[in-house]
């Protein structure tokens, strides 16, 4: 049989985000596939040492637009660590909250992408939604949908508006109700068992190797989670389960998304059951002469698709002299893309890529 | 795990959903409210914004550019500009609306602009207060009229709130000799930042420079702020110096106008430009070293300059540098004028007007002190020697409230000057001092220094009357401050009826009487009192302290008048400074109404530039 170049992406239906794969089919079967990023190059590292420490706060959230939260974090506690700021602990709890709201809101979209790409449109629809819902959250909190630019160095940007908390909860108790319903249409599916199990599995050993995170790390049996190693903002006030699965594959992945929603969930009720009360904020230098002390730094935290890195160099300017993001979907999305993506089939494609949760944006930053 | 493998036929239970409402929206006929906090399209409120320009500073996406409108007029503390956004760069941040000092900057919750033309997409915000006409009422918007030139009323989203502002809106503090410590003595009250609290609080400056406006000599402030947010007090000094050459003078007793006018200060408390300066001059022991001023080639032309006070050493200063020969003529044995007498030693220390002054000297500038003009030296022969000669005489004579006895009572400047640069005075154990202003306030509390020292265990009372009530009290809203805190007692709104005898023609106490009105309706001074209400104030020293008068006895009459003077008895000059004889200048509290040192700096300044003009000039004329 003949050998072919396939072109994947970056216009795909299955294919979501700009990126793109280049595959080596003899027939129906992969040889060989090279993830192609590059689609969404912006070059926020290098634009980022052209801007101020405030003005950087704003951009760092565009790097990923499922959850730009995680970003906000990961620079705000890379400031507050070179510049010893210390962070207010009601900030701390209310940083909590709301990144795991993020991580929610970004699993519901990335069960829409999984579940659409498969075809089970009403389970896809019905996550939109109710994505939707926690988006009105945020708006309510910070004033926008999708880039909140909210933790902002310090503490956050505001405190909670009156009745907020009320608001969480019956918005999560509403979406709760409905998991019933996912299982039954999507999650305890049998169409959905038969096209996902076996299905792009990953052994233990190579998850390691070849640097897994997040999901695809825990779906291979292993714990792993930032939250609990290195514990920030309030993560280490309570007590929640790292969901673990045993297969490594593309259903074990999708199925500990379910999970870690349900746990995210119950974390915020125990969250805001503890959240005190006080100052949200401890005011930073002035903007316009704000010039940090030279160091370096890296801190990391667990997005939602796993560590989230920046090592940050600062000269002792007022803008960074080095930023360098080390963000989950590089690993997941180039090098444990390609393996798995050999010797699967054509169809199989999307499958594999949007069960190992990528985001292209983060690869292009 | 019991079932892995899943149902194949429970997924139909979704079929319910068709039977069910459907969630969605039916856009636009089903709109949806934004949230309180929305940041939408901006509102500014043109009244309160001062055109500082700090959104355009901090903006990331460089969306904001400050555009001059000509309806505006620039006033003290307000630039005729106007933030314009660029929404095709606009980000929605918000941090526009974090740094705005005065909070006029909002983002609205409209957030449709619906326009076929690019170039609709900058514009400059307003409010709609201002702008009736494309503010709308929430009934007559729809999506058809959605732009950005029709807006919904009322929509505030994303506002400024005072607690999360991205400025500090507090001062370092000063640190002061507590009021119970400082009566006792005459040690200075205000002690000094350190290098790190001044390193701290100038830190807090936005570099809007709406203070450099303010100030009438037009100091740097901006970049001698920085320099010393970076460590470098000798790089401000050399600022300082460039506009103002008594930085240890000024730094303590200036008026302050840029504070007045500090964007910090409409929400909070503004920079302290002054405790600064000061901190930049008293960290420097030695000026000479640090600036390292070059006099250019002597150019011969001889200056006389009457009367050592701000105005005079500033001029000194400013002509020596450019080559000319000055002397400088005064009664006093020191430099400062006005300042060597009236400020009290707590709040201006001899040394630190003779730092200021001794540098001008080491420049080179002869100074005559103790040489009072009309007596030890003639007018008309500084007249006819000199090139130039520059009237910096000020305001000496106090006056007197010519009541009935007040012949009995001690006029303020004398009482000043006697403490200061004499012997100290003998005081009563009841002293009243008559006037609301800033020399009131300075004898007032140092007649009180001066009973706690003499006596020691007693009862004193110090009171003051003044024709003015609080709100529009002339002195310094600190000073009335730190005065109360010292226990000065006020009673404002009386004026002096008759300083009462006793039978031996000593004071016994002064009849007040309740004023009507301060000033006429066009707004002059012209008091009017209750006869019949009136109110006895015991004592037995009283003070004036009402203002004070200038003396120019010692011009001769066919010079004198050939000056003339302004409808508020100020000698007229023009914008060069140069009074209607061609070579006499004049500035300072003869000149201006501002009655300052900085003011009379500016009008050194002037009169500098002046004198080169009139050198030109006259060059050219010879040719």
């Amino acid at each position: 049989m003949r050998e072919l170049e396939l072109y994947f992406g970056p216009q795909h239906m299955g294919m979501v985000g700009n990126f793109s794969i280049t595959l080596s089919v003899e027939g129906d079967k992969i040889l060989k596939a090279t993830s192609n990023p590059g689609y969404l190059h912006r070059g926020f590292e290098k634009l980022m040492e052209y801007r101020t420490w405030i003005q950087n706060f704003p951009l760092v959230c565009r790097i990923n637009v499922i959850e730009p939260d995680s970003m906000e974090m990961v620079y705000a506690m890379a400031v507050e660590k070179l510049n010893k700021i210390e962070v207010p602990e009601r900030a701390n709890f209310i940083r909590s909250v709301y990144l795991e709201l993020a991580r929610v809101g970004s699993h519901l979209f990335g069960l829409w992408a999984y579940s659409n790409m498969l075809g089970f449109d009403t389970a896809a629809q019905w996550a939109m939604y109710h994505r939707d819902l926690i988006l009105d959250l945020f708006e309510e909190l910070t004033g926008a949908r999708v880039y909140h630019i909210y933790i902002n160095p310090g503490g956050v940007r505001r405190d909670f508006p009156k009745g907020f908390k009320e608001k969480i909860v019956k918005t999560l108790h509403s979406i709760g109700g409905c998991v019933p319903d996912y299982n039954d249409v999507f999650f305890n599916n049998r169409v959905f068992y038969e096209r996902a199990s076996g299905i792009g599995k990953l052994s233990q050993g190579d998850a390691i190797k070849y640097g897994a995170v997040g999901q695809t790390l825990n779906a291979t049996g292993i714990s792993s989670d930032i939250r609990k190693i290195e514990p920030y903002a309030a993560y280490d006030k309570v007590d929640f389960n790292i969901p673990v699965r045993e297969n490594g594959d593309a259903h074990s992945r999708i199925l500990i998304v379910r999970d870690e929603m349900i746990e995210s969930v119950h974390m915020i009720f125990k969250l805001l059951d503890q959240m005190p009360e006080g100052e949200v904020w401890n005011r930073t230098p002035n903007p316009f002469k704000w010039n940090i002390p030279e160091g370096e730094t890296y801190v990391r935290v667990e997005s939602s698709r796993g560590e989230l890195g920046l090592y940050m160099v600062s000269d002792g300017g007022d803008k960074p002299y080095r930023v360098h993001f080390k963000t989950p979907s590089y690993n997941n999305g180039l090098v444990i893309l390609e393996k798995l993506l050999k010797g699967a089939n054509i169809a199989d494609v999307g499958n594999i890529m949007i069960s190992l949760y990528i985001i292209a944006p983060e690869i292009d930053r | 795990m019991k079932n892995m493998k899943g149902s194949l036929l429970k997924p139909f239970k979704a079929v319910r959903f068709l039977f069910k409402k459907p969630k969605t929206l039916r856009y636009p006929f089903e709109p949806k409210a934004p949230a309180l906090r929305t940041r939408g399209f901006h509102i500014n409120d043109w009244e309160k914004c001062t055109g500082c320009g700090n959104c355009a500073d901090i903006c990331p996406n460089e969306a904001i550019e400050m555009i001059k409108i000509k309806e505006l007029k620039t006033e003290v503390g307000k630039k005729n500009e106007r933030p314009q956004i660029d929404y095709g760069r606009c980000c929605w941040c918000g941090l526009c609306v974090d740094i705005c000092p005065p909070g006029s900057l909002k983002l609205s919750r409209d957030f449709f602009h619906i326009h076929f033309d690019t170039k609709t997409f900058v514009f400059i915000p307003k409010d709609e207060r201002i702008d009736k006409e494309h503010f709308f009422n929430g009934k007559d918007y729809s999506i058809l009229k959605a732009s950005l030139i029709h807006r919904k009323k009322d929509y505030d989203g994303y506002t400024s709130d005072f607690k999360y502002t991205l400025f500090n809106p507090e001062r370092v503090p000063m640190p002061e000799v507590k009021p119970e410590e400082r009566i006792l003595s005459f040690i200075e009250q205000v002690i000094g930042y350190n290098d790190e609290e001044a390193k701290n609080e100038a830190e807090r400056c936005l570099e809007c420079k709406l203070c450099e406006e303010a100030c009438p000599a037009h100091l740097k402030i901006s970049d001698y702020i920085k320099a010393i947010y970076e460590g470098k007090p000798d790089e401000s000094l050399r600022k300082i110096y460039e506009d103002n050459p008594i930085p240890a003078i000024c730094g303590r007793i200036c008026m302050a106008h840029c504070e007045d006018a500090c964007s910090l200060s409409i929400r909070g408390e503004s920079l302290a430009i002054r405790w600064l300066k000061r901190y930049a001059s008293d960290s420097i022991k030695d000026y000479k070293a640090v600036l390292e001023q070059n006099i250019v080639k002597p150019n011969g032309k001889k200056v006389a300059i009457i009367g050592a006070g701000p105005s005079g050493l500033s001029l000194a200063y400013f002509l020596k540098l450019q080559g000319y020969d000055i002397e400088v003529f005064d009664a006093l044995p020191g430099g400062g004028g006005m300042l060597r007498i009236g400020p009290p030693i707590y709040r201006l220390p001899l040394e630190s007007i003779d730092k200021d002054v001794d540098y001008i000297a080491s420049l080179g500038v002869k100074f005559n002190f103790n040489t009072l003009v009309g007596k030890d030296i003639l007018f008309e022969d500084i007249y006819k020697n000199y090139d130039i000669i520059y009237l910096s005489t000020g305001i000496t004579v106090s006056r007197s409230t010519k009541v009935k006895n007040s012949d009995k009572c001690i006029l303020a400047l004398k009482f000043l000057k006697e403490n200061k640069i004499g012997k100290r005075q003998k005081v009563g154990k009841n002293v009243i001092v008559i006037g609301g202003g800033n020399v009131a306030m300075d004898t007032a509390r140092e007649a009180l220094r001066l009973q706690h020292i003499q006596y020691p265990s007693e009862k004193t009372i110090i009171k003051t009357i003044s024709l003015e009530d609080w709100d529009i009290m002339p002195a310094k809203e600190e000073e009335v401050i730190e005065a109360k805190e010292e226990g000065v007692v006020f009673n404002p709104g009386w004026g002096p009826k008759e300083v009462v005898l006793d039978e031996n023609g000593k004071i016994k106490g002064l009849l007040c009487m309740k004023v009507k009105s301060v000033f006429d309706e066009k707004g002059r001074f012209s008091p009017t009192f209750y006869e019949d209400k009136e109110l006895f104030l015991k004592g037995d020293m009283i003070i004036e302290a009402i203002g004070q008068a200038p003396d120019f006895s010692f011009i001769p009459k066919e010079l004198f008048e050939k000056i003339e003077f302004t409808q508020r008895r100020k000698v007229k000059v023009d914008e060069n400074g140069q009074t209607t004889i061609s070579k006499v200048f004049a500035g300072g509290d003869i000149v201006n109404i501002n009655l300052d040192a900085v003011t009379a700096i500016a009008d050194a300044k002037v009169s500098a530039e002046g004198i080169n003009l009139y050198f030109k000039n006259k060059k050219q004329n010879s040719k």
